[in-house]
């Protein structure tokens, strides 16, 4: 088996293999130490010619008995070992005790006792198989910070019992919810990071659109299997309305990634929307965004990932910036506004009323927000009331809204892109004000 | 597991000494830890005085000194507790989302270290 066959196996079996043993063992570090190392004996010992049929449930078997061997050798989980001893010859569970095996490691590691970092880096590492050193370069923290990040969470829960289960019915929803802001989180963080000097770490994309695949597979089966009641109640409801969401948000970022490779120029330039040369867009990515919110919306249950997938799918389709269909677009914020309140929202939409109506109209809009004080030190505020000043040829008032949103950047190539601006209005200036 | 639920809220928050509404939560409190009881989940729970009642005792290098007042200067004062015996996590937080505090104080759920 080459190495990279060996990097396959492991993508697809390391979540099945920690979620299993996490229910094995009953404890999230020594899954994964028995997992990890059962993969180091595969590496060693799996040749072109000594490939197990089974790999999944050679590497359970041998996770299993590397758990026996650490427990023996050491004194916690005493209290496992019986058990464990007679699991060590039983074969990988039942196709449907694996999803949910699966789904309780997800919204373990998801789970709202713990802060968003915590979430991301645990999510990263026992779901995604990243190593804590690859964590730690792709969110720019030195391996020592993102181990002992790990150390922490894993010690909180521990003792705080934070449970490793399929939540209830009743709470199903809201911890979709929680899983989707972090699978949100890390694609974002790959997709614009705040610090650095680098864009995109796509890698994190990757990761993210996986993570989300996964979610939604797993909520299929899981929605599969017979409930206690036979119609469809209002919890079955809140379950369907998370796959939808978890779709949406699957198509939201196939969208955004499509145009992973024109968002910066050659030498790292950042590129906006209406600038991006949108023949490079990569197509496939578009399509799949496309029909997954195409099942999504069969679902029949609209929620905010759908309604921003469906924003970024027109932009998607529009052949350039000013043949985009932004009275939809408009339209979409419009409920998005009603379905999910922020600040972030209503800057957005008013920047499509600019363009759907007149300049002026959005920066109306921009300024009623800049007044309530919520955003102030979020730079896409003061750049995008920058940018209406700007077309609205109010140069001074749009280079001091430039200023404030570099006072509010510490990305690279964010920085560059406001200065050239600032450059660009000095340059226009001199002609206009003689 | 054993989980405490701390009760925290400012020392004038909840309803006002002697009025109608205290004597509708007052009712909660006991339908409360009634359901705790019923659940199993409850070991113990009391409220406490308020924190002029409080002596804050040191002792360090041998050193007593007494105070009269509470440990630190603080908006939120710990005015109760529950000690609950559950499955998880979870459940102690579904506990403390249920606690009649938690609509204007706070509930701080902690697992006691069991050294056993």
């Amino acid at each position: 088996m080459s190495r990279s066959r060996v990097a396959e196996v492991f993508a697809n079996e390391w979540p099945v293999l920690v979620a299993t043993l996490t229910r094995d063992l009953g404890d999230l570090s020594l899954a994964e130490e028995s997992a990890q190392d059962a993969f180091t004996e595969a590496a060693a010992r799996w040749g072109p010619d000594t490939t197990p049929t089974k790999p999944g449930a050679w590497l359970l078997t041998t996770a299993r008995r590397k758990a026996i061997d650490t427990i023996r050798r050491g004194r916690r989980f005493n209290d496992r070992l019986p058990a464990l001893l007679q699991l060590a010859e039983t074969p990988q569970p039942e196709p449907a005790k694996l999803i949910d095996d699966q789904l309780a490691l997800i919204f373990g590691c998801c789970h709202p006792s713990l802060n968003h970092e915590a979430r991301i880096a645990l999510t990263l590492r026992q779901v995604c198989g990243l190593s804590t050193n690859q964590i730690g370069e792709a969110f720019l923290v030195p391996t020592a910070t993102m181990a002992k990040r790990l150390v922490r969470a894993k010690k909180k829960i521990r003792a705080a019992g934070v449970p490793f289960k399929v939540p209830e019915p009743a709470q199903l929803a809201d911890r979709v919810d929680d899983v989707l802001a972090i699978i949100y989180l890390i694609f974002t963080e790959g997709h614009t990071s705040s610090d650095g000097a680098n864009l995109l770490r796509g890698d994190l994309c990757d990761e993210a659109r996986w993570l989300a695949s996964v979610l939604i597979d797993l909520l299929v089966g899981h929605g599969a299997q017979p409930g206690p009641s036979a119609d469809l109640s209002d919890l079955e409801h809140d379950a369907i309305a998370g796959r939808a969401e978890t779709m949406g948000l699957y198509a939201l970022m196939s969208f955004t990634d499509s145009r992973r490779s024109t968002r910066t120029n050659s030498s790292g330039d950042l590129v906006l929307l209406d600038d991006q040369d949108r023949s490079q867009w990569d197509r496939q990515l578009i399509a799949d965004g496309q029909s997954m919110l195409a099942s999504a919306m069969t679902l029949g249950h609209v929620g905010p990932y759908q309604l921003q997938a469906a924003i970024a799918g027109i932009h998607a389709q529009s052949q350039d910036w000013s043949c985009t269909d932004w009275l939809t677009i408009v339209e979409l914020y419009d409920n998005l506004e009603k379905l999910a309140p922020s600040p972030v929202v209503s800057l957005n939409r008013a920047a499509a009323v600019a363009m759907a109506e007149e300049p002026s109209v959005g920066l109306a809009l921009i300024d009623e927000l800049v007044e309530s004080g919520e955003l102030d030190d979020y730079r896409y505020l003061h750049a995008g009331r920058a940018d209406l000043l700007r077309r609205l040829g109010r140069h001074d008032e749009a280079t001091t809204a430039y200023r404030r949103a570099i006072e509010c950047s510490s990305n690279d190539a964010e920085l560059a892109f406001l200065r050239q601006r600032i450059t660009e209005i000095s340059r226009s200036n001199i002609p206009s004000q003689r | 597991m054993r989980y405490m639920l701390l009760l925290y809220s400012a020392e004038n928050a909840g309803p006002e000494q002697g009025s109608p509404e205290q004597a509708a939560e007052m009712k909660e409190w006991f339908a409360y830890t009634e359901a705790m009881r019923t659940a199993g989940a409850f070991l113990a729970g009391d409220p406490l005085h308020g924190i002029e009642t409080a002596t804050t005792i040191t002792a360090h290098d041998g050193n007593v000194i007494s105070t009269d007042g509470p440990f630190a200067e603080t908006k939120e004062i710990l005015g109760g507790y529950y000690m609950v015996d559950v499955e998880n996590l979870d459940q102690a937080t579904e506990w403390a989302e249920k606690c009649p505090i938690a609509r204007y104080g706070s509930v701080e759920v902690r697992p006691i270290m069991e050294m056993g």
